[in-house]
């Protein structure tokens, strides 16, 4: 029997035709904010990078020197480690918490909402401010023991931890929560009657199953840790530094974004290009990695 | 019906894009000013309408936030409507925008000037910026607490009786219910009164000893000797041991030192002459007040004044079209030579330079001249040329910060590396 036109059909040509008419109407704001506000600064910054330049309209080719100065420069690789580092335990404590935290909320107990919305909160306030309020919170600590947290790169360090999990803790938990709510009841279930303990019916059947959100989330906490910038800047600021005999100086809590950042600023015009050559090196870097852990974690997915 | 509308939507599009870029400006040339001190914004905006009013020519004044204004220059330079005055305060400013500045040699505007000591040069010999304003500092003393305590400031004539009299008013600080110095906070809002004005005295005697090396006050010097490096340790330890805050708690900051100095809950203040209108608001009598020279124990120091110069220079943008410089040269020649105008610029920048300029009221400024007129010399502002000054002075505050936080000979060493060797490593940053 031949199919009757049906004129509801998403292919129908009722709902086609306006749609083709239209489509460029909805796209082309989106195309062309896109193109102006990424893809148009992405490779002007990319060809800054091998220029001296002082303002983005006034510069002078200079081929890779920028680059073999960045990668000369060992404030930028000490804060490559530091980054990485940092990126790599903050990813850790980030998603291992918020899993149970997700995984406690999604247990049948009482103000399961109220603590969602709670711990999600601390995730709708901006860096710069987190950073300045946390700053006076461990001040206010610290300063008990007379010390600050300018002064010791290991308090640095971890403020810059709990900061970042008091931040993205809540966030990622969200995540989890959807993850661990699309678990198949019926395969909960069926591991019960097979006798599978509690640890086990985790291990083997609810983390493969929420293995799509630690993909996420493990993808966002990482390229997040690496591209931490105005918590580092509102907290410690770099400090301290530690100064060498010939008068260079360290910044041992400075992470490669505000690396960039003081190159930037903090110097003369000649280093402008110099960091902007470290800009495209860090973009290069965030990338490869998120890739990388995008494609390994993937594989662990299953299908339901 | 529809497709009129969306090419009429498509139009609306385009047009709103272009609008972005393309305010044109007047034939006749406009002016505009990225202005470099926030406190000044108000005064400059009543100015710029009151110019635009008597002459049209359109002026506009934008102000960065402070503690930013390098950033905002970057971004203002690079738009169509670019500055057509900007500020290039010191040798670090005249490396990195050296190219955009007028040669002002021989402009209407530099012609106004009555002295020749407030000009930058670039390696060229190009006078790339010239003094608008200058200012003074050293260490603010209230003489009607030191009265209270039974001292007068006339006793204070050198580091020995500088130091007499801060230990007493310390050692009876309880009785009296002050004490000797405000907090001396090394955050970003109050460090630089030690790394940017402080350290002045160590540069300055370097400079005096030797201003070969400083081609007589007009170019960086590559390197420090350090040689006066006790001598800052001295007034510096002096000030933060003698403290009503404790140095434990500098490196934090968020103290108020010029509440404190208002409130008389000290009496020393390490400051300069920009703080007369902010302590007058806080109600202080200014009569009552004095600036003394940082004194710290040279030889001959008696004869020392306060530290006079200034980081606000007038650079105009060389790019700009010829009507816009015109524009430019005659909106500040008006600034320096009307009555009315020249005595509100005065009202908020101080002391101005220039010929025909209103007398300053400032008393830290009249002060700074009375030093002049006993013979005593002026300690110049070789601050100015610290080099990558930012990164330099983030350098030497984390040394201090350590150095508050355990006073110890070996931290006051890694204090001394910040800034003498620091100063050789940023200067090859800058020039390399």
């Amino acid at each position: 029997m031949k199919r009757k036109h049906d004129s509801a059909a998403v292919n129908s040509d009722m709902i086609r035709k306006p749609i083709q008419r239209w489509a460029p109407f909805f796209l082309w704001p989106m195309v062309a904010a896109f193109l102006i506000g990424f893809v148009w600064p992405f490779f002007h910054g990319l060809f800054l990078s091998f220029c001296k330049f002082q303002t983005t309209s006034n510069w002078e080719w200079v081929g890779i020197n920028n680059y073999a100065k960045a990668l000369q420069d060992q404030s930028f690789v000490y804060s490559f480690g530091f980054t990485a580092i940092f990126a790599v335990v903050s990813l850790v404590l980030i998603n291992v918490f918020a899993f149970a935290v997700a995984y406690a909320l999604t247990q049948k107990i009482k103000g399961a909402n109220l603590f969602r919305t709670v711990f999600f909160m601390p995730n709708l306030i901006g860096g710069i401010v987190l950073g300045y309020i946390w700053s006076m919170i461990f001040d206010g600590f610290l300063a008990y023991y007379e010390k600050s947290i300018l002064t010791d790169t290991g308090w640095g360090f971890w403020g810059l931890i709990i900061l970042t999990c008091w931040q993205q803790i809540g966030y990622m938990m969200i995540i989890y929560i959807a993850g661990l709510q699309a678990v198949p009841e019926d395969m909960l279930e069926a591991a019960k009657i097979d006798g599978a303990s509690g640890w086990q019916t985790l291990f083997k059947v609810t983390i493969p199953n929420v293995m799509p959100s630690i993909t996420i989330c493990t993808f966002l906490s990482l390229t997040n840790g690496f591209k931490l910038f105005d918590q580092n800047l509102a907290l410690t600021g770099g400090l301290p530094y530690t100064i060498n005999p010939d008068g260079t100086a360290v910044h041992t809590t400075e992470m490669l974004a505000l690396n960039i950042y003081n190159t930037f600023y903090g110097q003369s015009s000649t280093s402008r290009g110099v960091a902007q050559a470290k800009a495209v090196l860090f973009f290069i870097l965030v990338a490869t990695l998120a890739i990388a852990q995008l494609t390994a974690t993937r594989k662990k997915e299953v299908q339901q | 019906m529809k497709k009129l509308f969306a090419v009429l939507m498509a139009l609306v599009m385009v047009l709103s894009f272009a609008a972005c870029g393309n305010e044109s400006s007047a034939e006749g040339g406009s002016v505009y000013w990225l202005n470099f001190k926030p406190e000044s914004d108000e005064v400059l905006k009543e100015l710029a309408a009151k110019y635009t009013e008597e002459t049209g020519v359109e002026v506009k004044i934008e102000t960065a936030a402070s503690g930013t204004y390098n950033e905002t220059l970057t971004a203002e330079m690079d738009k169509s409507e670019a500055p057509t005055i900007f500020v290039v305060g010191n040798q670090a400013a005249v490396d990195t925008w050296g190219d955009y500045c007028l040669d002002l040699s021989d402009t209407a505007i530099a012609d106004e000037l009555n002295t020749d000591a407030y000009m930058l040069y670039d390696a060229d010999g190009k006078l790339c910026s010239i003094g608008y304003c200058y200012e003074c500092y050293g260490i603010i003393v209230n003489n009607a607490l030191l009265n209270k305590a039974g001292h007068d400031v006339s006793e204070i004539t050198n580091f020995e009786t500088l130091k007499a009299v801060v230990e007493d008013i310390t050692a009876r600080s309880e009785e009296l219910g002050f004490g000797a110095f405000t907090s001396n906070a090394m955050d970003g809002s109050s460090s630089w009164r030690y790394t940017g004005h402080m350290i002045n005295l160590e540069y300055y005697y370097e400079y005096a000893e030797n201003p070969e090396a400083w081609a007589n006050g007009t170019a960086c010097a590559p390197e420090l000797t350090g040689a006066y490096m006790d001598n800052f340790k001295a007034l510096y330890d002096l000030a933060v041991t003698n403290s009503i805050v404790d140095r434990k708690e500098l490196a934090n900051g968020g103290f108020d030192a010029q509440a404190e100095f208002a409130e008389e809950k000290a009496a020393f203040y390490v400051q300069g002459s920009w703080e007369a209108g902010g302590l007058e608001g806080k109600g202080m009598d200014l009569s009552k007040l004095s600036m003394i020279p940082y004194y710290c124990g040279v030889e001959g120091e008696e004869k020392a004044g306060l530290n006079c110069g200034t980081e606000n220079y007038w650079a105009i943008n060389g790019n700009a079209s010829e009507a816009d410089i015109q524009a430019t040269i005659d909106f500040m020649v008006w600034l320096v030579t009307d009555a009315e105008a020249s005595e509100a610029a005065v009202g908020t920048f101080g002391v101005m330079p220039y010929k025909s300029a209103a007398v300053s009221t400032n008393p830290f400024l009249a002060q700074a001249n009375a030093y002049l007129g006993d013979g005593c010399y002026n300690m110049a502002w070789i601050t100015n040329f610290q080099p990558n000054v930012d990164a330099y002075r983030a350098t030497a505050v984390s040394a201090m910060n350590d150095y508050n936080a355990d006073p110890s000979d070996a931290n006051w060493e890694k204090v001394v590396t910040a800034f003498v060797d620091g100063w050789a490593v940023q200067y090859a940053a800058a020039n390399g």
